[in-house]
């Protein structure tokens, strides 16, 4: 059966089904189903979360000020993002202003969390996608060598020695049989096209990253008291600054922020030096693969984030640009107003959920997460045992968030493309620089690559930010002031009887809301609407498809019995269903599973 | 040089049974006081995130729900090279890395611990999405926390009665008493028992 949606796609959901459970290397659980015609190409994606998650629930009758201890457990990854939306969430409902110092602290550590999470997310989730670590084992040390002084000359670790020491160490742990970490691949596959050298490269700054990635969170622990699960404060940040203070516990002090300094520079160091010299010497092969972009030139949606100054959220005062764009329309980017009921709503026509009654969105605020799980009529298998979806009905434990009714793409990519529609000064320059080192054209940026660039461009942006929130805090603290909460309205007492708020981040992943109405001091509703909700969302009421459905389409796969694209494509969006999403299938494999029907 | 030990809880307490490790942490803090050579770890869903940990220390006694097909509430002992193999048996929770991928990182990188401890419980539920523990998981911490500790001792770390005060564990919202106390009614937050959205695997 041939379908045109109303965003524009052709589905044809003949040909051969794909069926991707589940989809490895991701947070959570997720399944693709994907129809391919007789020339490999997709004709139809159906994306689903095979989770349920009931965050919402749980918070009921919860103390607002502990809900971001709550949220924080939701995923093993964006701890810190969760936790910093919901306390702005809470602050909003109660009209609580934060001091300069907390919206650089909290700026400082949201930072930190993207340029962790994207690093992480290139080196260790995605580029296994694209390198070949098994084919590092054939490379060249000396030429290796070479290739990195002409890739990223400014990398002081490039000698042929190192890169042999690497390849060896890499071989012993081959051969001890522990492919561990290295066993997704399909590694013969005709889409991996690296020359050896660059898989050895690659896979080096695969363990140089791991280093890395221990520093960067110390920020978090610095901060947040702890890393894993920092601590949060409605109000402000729990830590005290105490500048003469000399180890005295919990307290910054003087030595503490040279660390940060220090941890700082690293991370910027690698993101110049080998993070964005990585993404084009890899794209530079791949450059013909084009495939992927999806929603991202006509629908990309961000919600802003990292305000220069502390309560003030209007778009001019964010580095992290806000505004959406529709219809391809990148002359015009539209403001975003998370508290416009007609705005941000979510449709559960295709979605494991009932609102009662058919067609109907509902605003956050007034969201309503009662479980509803039925197949449609031509899905194949039992109802725990799903051989093959029906996405003319509902499919997926993932809700369908619509900005105005339209399909959203949200992420670094959305956010690039946002900003550099509204000509933002930094992301303009870095993505021009891109294009032009890579002669690539504009439209190269709607594209899987694009997305994974975009991130790169992304981390070292952040990064400084990340040093002009640590000056600024220096100054302000130089010029006398050390506060870094506000608790005068702590006291539940001060509170008025009905509130409601909304707290905007932007996650790694891209937009993040928590929507919560407060009545006598509980939380009556809490509503998260998270990135994938909006990535990895299914079809609407109208039958728009969603952004990773849209990614995938008239993409060619080399093998339909190893979509390596598919992966690739999906895994350029960052994927995280834990938060989106309750585990359908229990036994989830490591190896992603693939049936071909 | 002085060795160090890692106790690590791991898995996550939103999720009913699969906070068995993160609970351990917290009731072997409650009642037995280490000296500064231990650190006791709520781990929560993380993965690399536990790095810096590991490379930190000498030994290692992780805490978790891991099911081996036992009846539920087994406490079940690994130690050593068995152990990323025992928890890598069913990945059943959301650890993005799962930890057995975390210890196989730790081993590529040279900063896996020398001697591993796995205390592992067999789950009775874990599609409770804001459940607590059941009643046969939650008796057998008092157990898993003094094999934990006799392992220890043997190998030189001896905790004497009292609280060891460490700032790497949950939120005391989030603690488990609060946690419960806290809980909304099932009445008002059906989790559980309900098949059409709790299928299990076919």
């Amino acid at each position: 059966m041939v379908i045109q949606t109303p965003n524009g796609y052709t589905l044809d959901n003949g040909g051969t089904r794909v069926v991707v459970d589940p989809v490895t290397r991701i947070e959570g659980h997720m399944r693709c189903e994907v129809n391919v015609n007789d020339q490999n190409i997709i004709t139809n994606a159906v994306s689903t979360g095979t989770m349920w998650r009931g965050l919402e629930v749980i918070l009921k009758g919860r103390d607002p000020r502990d809900a971001w201890a709550f949220t924080e457990r939701i995923c093993g990854v964006c701890t810190g993002t969760h936790a910093l939306t919901s306390v702005r969430a809470v602050e909003d409902a109660l009209g609580i202003n934060i001091p300069e110092n907390a919206n650089s602290i909290r700026n400082m550590m949201q930072l930190a969390l993207e340029i962790h999470d994207h690093v992480v997310h290139f080196y260790h989730l995605h580029a296994l996608d694209w390198v070949n670590p098994i084919n590092a084992l054939k490379a060249d040390p000396k030429a290796t060598s070479e290739l990195q002084q002409t890739a990223g000359p400014n990398h002081p670790l490039s000698s042929p020695g190192y890169f042999r020491d690497v390849q060896n160490r890499l071989k012993k742990f081959v051969e001890s049989g522990q492919l561990g970490l290295f066993k997704n691949g399909y590694w013969d596959n005709p889409a991996y096209l690296l020359p050896p050298e660059a898989d050895l490269m690659a896979t080096t700054h695969y363990l140089e990253a791991l280093d890395l990635q221990k520093e960067i969170v110390k920020v978090h622990t610095i901060f947040g008291g702890k890393n894993p699960h920092p601590n949060w404060l409605v109000g402000g940040v729990p830590c005290p600054i105490n500048m003469n203070g000399v180890g005295s516990v919990g307290a910054i002090n003087m030595e503490r922020l040279n660390m940060v300094s220090a941890i700082i520079d690293r991370a910027q160091e690698f993101n110049r030096n080998v993070y964005i010299p990585d993404v084009k010497a890899i794209g530079g092969f791949y450059r013909n693969w084009l495939y992927g972009g999806g929603l991202s030139s006509q629908a990309c949606l961000a919600y802003g984030d990292i305000p220069e100054n502390p309560n003030d959220f209007s778009p001019e005062q964010l580095h992290l640009p806000r505004g959406a764009i529709v219809g391809g329309n990148m002359d015009e980017v539209l403001d975003v107003d998370p508290r416009d009921p007609e705005q941000v709503q979510e449709f559960v026509d295709h979605s494991w959920y009932t609102y009662g009654e058919p067609g109907k969105g509902l605003h956050p605020w007034d969201g309503i997460t009662e479980p509803k799980y039925e197949l449609g009529p031509n899905a194949r298998g039992t109802r725990t045992n799903i051989q093959e979806l029906d996405e003319a009905a509902k499919y997926s434990w993932i809700k369908a968030p619509r900005w105005r009714g339209h399909a959203m793409e949200v992420g670094p990519l959305a956010r690039y493309i946002i900003g550099y529609a509204k000509g933002h000064e930094d992301i303009t320059d870095q993505v021009d620089r891109l294009l032009s080192d890579m002669d690539l054209p504009k439209e190269a940026l709607f594209s899987t690559l694009g997305r994974t660039a975009a991130r790169a461009l992304e981390s070292e942006y952040c990064g400084r930010l990340q040093r002009h929130f640590f000056d600024k805090m220096i100054s302000n603290i130089r010029n006398g002031d050390e506060s870094t909460a506000n608790v005068a309205k702590w006291d539940p007492s001060t509170w008025p009887t009905s509130a409601r708020g909304v707290g905007m981040t932007e996650a790694p992943r891209g937009a993040l809301g928590h929507w919560i109405r407060i009545e006598n001091g509980r939380i009556d509703n809490y509503q998260c609407v998270v990135p994938t909700t909006w990535n990895g969302s299914p079809r609407d009421t109208a039958g728009n498809i969603g952004a990773f459905e849209a990614s995938l389409m008239n993409t060619r796969v080399e093998r339909p019995d190893e979509p390596v694209e598919v992966l690739r494509t999906l895994h350029s969006f960052d994927p995280c269903l834990a938060c989106s999403t309750h585990v359908m299938s229990p036994d989830g494999q490591e190896l992603a599973n693939v049936k071909v029907r | 040089m002085t060795q160090t030990a890692l106790i690590l809880g791991i898995g996550n307490v939103l999720w009913a049974d699969e906070g068995f490790g993160v609970r351990c942490v917290e009731h072997l803090a409650d009642r037995l006081a280490y000296g500064d050579d231990v650190t006791v770890l709520d781990g929560g869903t993380q993965g690399l995130y536990l790095l810096p940990f590991l490379e930190e220390a000498d030994v290692l006694v992780v805490f978790d729900a891991v099911d081996y097909g036992l009846p539920p509430g087994t406490v079940k002992v690994v130690e050593g090279d068995a152990v990323p193999r025992f928890m890598g048996a069913r990945k059943m929770s959301l650890h993005q890395t799962g930890f057995q991928d975390v210890i196989a990182t730790a081993q590529l990188m040279g900063y896996c611990p020398e001697a591993l401890l796995l205390v592992g419980c067999q789950p009775e539920e874990l599609e409770d999405y804001g459940g607590g523990l059941r009643a046969i998981v939650a008796a057998r911490i008092l157990e898993a926390v003094q094999i934990a500790r006799d392992w220890l001792a043997a190998r030189g770390f001896r905790a004497i009665d009292g609280p060891t005060v460490s700032d790497t564990l949950a939120d005391a919202s989030i603690r488990h008493a609060a946690y419960e106390d806290g809980r909304p009614s099932e009445d008002d937050a059906c989790r559980t028992g309900d098949p059409r959205f709790f299928p299990v695997a076919g």
